[in-house]
């Protein structure tokens, strides 16, 4: 009683019972009085009135991680570089080094897309 | 307790009277009902173009939200009323009719539009479904071309009447409070000239006008 929290306490427990209750009779009516009407195009999973095709277990080609390197390269090394750049003269010799690994790291990847000629949009 | 009965436990006016002496009289058919009419859940999908209307009708100028009926379901399994807001193709109508069955009951149906009602403009043409509800029931038709809203306004409040008037017992209680009710409605499929079935005997009693032309001359 004394916990200053306690009110606090009671009043979560009102709003839970506030929102469940509800709930829980819309949940009992149900039970209580309408019949349940299930059949094969109302349990059917995909819900956009078009009937589901084949399988879900579907397989993405490999060959898209080439797409998600140049990405990293182009967009995630420019998130970071505009921070590096407005924070530059502020810098320490050892964050200017973590940052030319980081920027060598993206580089040598982007000399490695050219030379395997994934650059050219065909 | 029979509908009749439940419907006569509180005379009209009997419960002015008692209204007036600050006794308040219901049944739970009233409240059910009540409760009911005022949450009803539209499906968010269009057909065509009266479903510009029926987002204008959803928007601040017209406010569908005042009835309690605001909250557009993306999904099938949490709507209560379908609006056909436009015209309905043969190549649409199998997906229509397959949303219909996925929705839960109790469900309903506004046919909102000529195009909707009998294939309106386009009821020569031969890829229109003449009518919605030669698949599945329907339950307020509005004429237009398209619609104003206050037309749709004016069949969601007939609608919600529809609903009040509902007896919880009896032969006419709603769809969902009866185990005997069907719940499927037959999906049609593409057929070569048609769609295959033409019409649902069970909600559409005439006879399909393709039984009365000869094969080749299938319009209807």
């Amino acid at each position: 009683m004394s916990n200053p929290y306690f009110p606090l306490a009671i009043l979560f427990l009102a709003a839970m019972g506030f929102g469940l209750a509800p709930l829980g009779l819309a949940w009992g009516w149900a039970r209580l009085f309408s019949p349940a009407k299930p059949n094969a195009v109302k349990n059917a999973i995909y819900e956009c009135g078009l009937e589901s095709r084949g399988d879900a277990w579907v397989q993405f080609r490999s060959a898209y991680y080439l797409y998600a390197i140049i990405f990293l390269i182009f967009d995630v090394e420019a998130v970071f570089l505009l921070p590096f750049a407005v924070a530059f003269t502020g810098l320490g010799a050892g964050a200017c080094v973590a940052m030319l690994v980081f920027v060598l790291l993206l580089a040598e990847g982007l000399a490695w897309a050219w030379a395997k000629g994934i650059l050219t949009w065909a | 307790m029979n509908a009749e009965t439940e419907r006569m436990a509180v005379e009209p006016d009997l419960k002015i009277e008692l209204g007036k002496q600050g006794v308040f009289v219901t049944t739970v058919s009233e409240i059910y009902n009540w409760g009911r009419k005022n949450s009803v859940w539209p499906m968010q999908f269009g057909l065509a173009c009266c479903a510009i209307e029926m987002i204008a009708t959803t928007m601040a100028r017209y406010d569908l939200a005042r009835f309690g009926a605001e909250v557009f379901r993306p999904s099938p399994r949490q709507a209560d009323l379908m609006i056909i807001s436009g015209t309905i193709t043969k190549k649409m109508a199998p997906q229509v009719v397959r949303l219909y069955n996925q929705m839960a009951e109790p469900r309903y149906v506004i046919a909102m539009g000529a195009c909707a009602i009998s294939g309106g403009p386009f009821k020569q043409g031969y890829n229109v479904l003449k009518g919605i509800d030669r698949y599945i029931p329907v339950d307020v038709h509005i004429p237009g071309c398209p619609p104003r809203p206050e037309a749709l306004i004016h069949a969601f409040m007939t609608l919600q009447a529809k609903i009040d008037a509902q007896p919880l017992t009896g032969a006419d209680r709603p769809r969902h409070l009866d185990a005997e009710a069907q719940g499927l409605f037959p999906v049609p499929e593409q057929g070569a000239h048609d769609l295959v079935p033409p019409v649902n005997r069970l909600v559409w009693p005439l006879p399909a006008p393709a039984a009365a032309l000869k094969p080749g001359e299938n319009c209807g």
